[in-house]
């Protein structure tokens, strides 16, 4: 109870502060919150403007979820096996980790236009940037969940009869999982962060798409719905990890 | 004690070891019959756990020969249990499974390891904690845990390297009571590396004392005391002062 007061605190002030800021003025640029409210029943059930924005919010926001995990799976396909294979062989890591260290730092957004010449303007383009968005930080944090296992551990491990064969899945996988937990939960908040960014490539749907359409009509009310469901969308997925977390790694003091 | 015709279980001829140009242990010879209670011990940097360490496969040493029951140290192995001080238990695995884990990794049918397990669960008095994780544990509970796990993979021979150093006085009193319990019903052979010089007058048949500069055993001392000893007696410390002169002289 007490945690849910407090962490009301600032949203409700942020928003007393948009009523203020925006009251009065017969045109601002900016819609007051009752707008937004108005504009977002709109959104998702229709029956107040009926354009083309009415109704079409479930629409919108299955094409981003679908997007956000179809990119976040293949992102975790590519970067788990990269990043057990780089943390745990040197010749993998000389070879592998330079290159991708010298890429990690090129924003998805200068990616864009190479990847709509790549992939062409639509999905796929949408799929690649938000699945690249994802792949760092799981392949950096699967790297320094294998090479952070304690040495001790290998030792144990030996002592009590594991084959060297044995000692990547009885050890190196189980040992470094809190790492591999952590680039998981990022790698998806990176999809969502990069959402946008992602279906900018000329998607009809989505709701970046559902942004980039309404800040070309100046509707920023509907931007801001936009902006409102992507960050819940994004903290109730996140939550869904966190407690998958809990439960698979009840063995971690950091996460138990 | 001292029987004639028990075999050596491990033998230690003219090691060295070299870590770089720094030589950690110079020609060192040890032989420990079986179930003997060896303990080692010296201030740090005399090679005492550089010893225990090429003895469990962990160090080659650079020259020498090492012999466990019979056969050339090339590596850890199952016959060698070690006990850390920092427990190296598996954090991802139940006090069962961390248990389990030997006999798992050996190949043991499925259900000949639930029994093993419950008779060393029991036999370490952690029956309550079967199931927690070890970071619900308290210290002593881990290295408890530790040795009930060398001892369910049918070690011959248990190294211990410090494994009460991190525990308090209390817990330490406790557990090296129950270490010198088991040992004399299982007859296990023991090394056990401290730098607590009372501590090894109570537990050991033997007190192997080291030196640095290079690492090598200055002396061997047999504790004729019988057990349990009185750590006040006038013999126990007449053996305290013999070795402590040894140690700091």
């Amino acid at each position: 109870m007490r945690r849910l007061f407090l962490a009301l605190i600032l949203p409700v002030l942020l928003l007393i502060g948009w009523w203020l800021a925006t009251r009065g003025s017969a045109y601002s640029l900016i819609p007051p919150p009752y707008d937004v409210a108005v504009a977002m029943v709109d959104l998702a059930v229709g029956g107040i403007n009926d354009d083309a924005f009415s109704g079409t919010l479930l629409t919108h926001l299955l094409a981003s979820v679908g997007r956000v995990y179809g990119a976040f799976l293949l992102a975790a396909v590519l970067a788990l096996p990269l990043g057990l294979l780089i943390g745990r062989l040197t010749l993998a890591s000389e070879l592998l980790d330079p290159m991708f260290q010298m890429l990690r730092p090129v924003p998805v957004t200068a990616w864009l236009p190479l990847s709509m010449i790549v992939f062409g303007l639509g999905p796929r383009s949408a799929f690649f940037l938000v699945a690249l968005g994802a792949f760092y930080p799981i392949l950096v944090n699967t790297i320094f969940g294998v090479r952070s296992v304690e040495p001790r551990l290998f030792e144990a491990a030996a002592m009590l009869g594991t084959r060297p064969a044995a000692m990547f899945p009885t050890v190196v996988l189980p040992a470094s999982l809190p790492g591999i937990f952590t680039g998981l939960r990022l790698g998806l908040g990176f999809a969502w962060v990069v959402i946008v960014v992602g279906e900018m490539t000329g998607v009809q749907t989505g709701l970046g798409a559902m942004i980039m359409d309404a800040r070309q009509l100046s509707r920023t009310e509907i931007v801001i719905c936009g902006m409102i469901v992507i960050g819940a969308a994004g903290y109730l997925s996140d939550r869904v990890v966190l407690l998958l977390g809990k439960r698979l790694l009840r063995w971690s003091p950091q996460h138990g | 004690m001292d029987n004639p015709r028990r075999a050596d279980i491990i033998q230690v001829d003219n090691v060295d070891k070299k870590f770089g140009d720094f030589l950690a242990l110079g020609d060192t010879n040890l032989r420990v019959k079986e179930g003997e209670f060896v303990c080692l011990i010296g201030p740090s940097g005399c090679g005492k756990s550089t010893l225990l360490r090429i003895i469990a496969g962990f160090e080659l040493a650079s020259d020498g020969v090492t012999i466990v029951g019979q056969k050339e140290v090339a590596g850890p192995g199952p016959d060698r249990g070690m006990v850390f001080q920092d427990y190296g238990l598996f954090p991802w695995l139940t006090v069962r499974a961390n248990i389990g884990f030997g006999p798992h990794a050996r190949g043991v049918p499925r259900a000949q390891i639930t029994e093993i397990v419950d008779r060393f669960v029991e036999l370490v008095g952690l029956a309550r904690f079967a199931d927690a994780y070890p970071h619900q544990l308290s210290g002593g509970m881990k290295q408890r845990v530790a040795i009930a796990r060398v001892l369910a993979n049918d070690a011959r021979v248990v190294l211990m390297d410090e494994p009460f150093g991190a525990l308090d006085a209390m817990t330490r009193e406790h557990l090296q009571t129950e270490l010198l319990e088991l040992w004399e019903r299982t007859g296990l052979t023991i090394i056990f590396v401290t730098h607590a010089i009372e501590e090894a007058i109570l537990l050991a048949d033997r007190v192997v004392a080291m030196q640095p500069g290079p690492g090598r055993i200055v002396s061997d001392t047999r504790i004729d005391l019988p057990r349990p000893r009185d750590v006040a007696s006038p013999e126990f410390n007449d053996l305290r002062r013999r070795l402590s002169a040894e140690l700091h002289g």
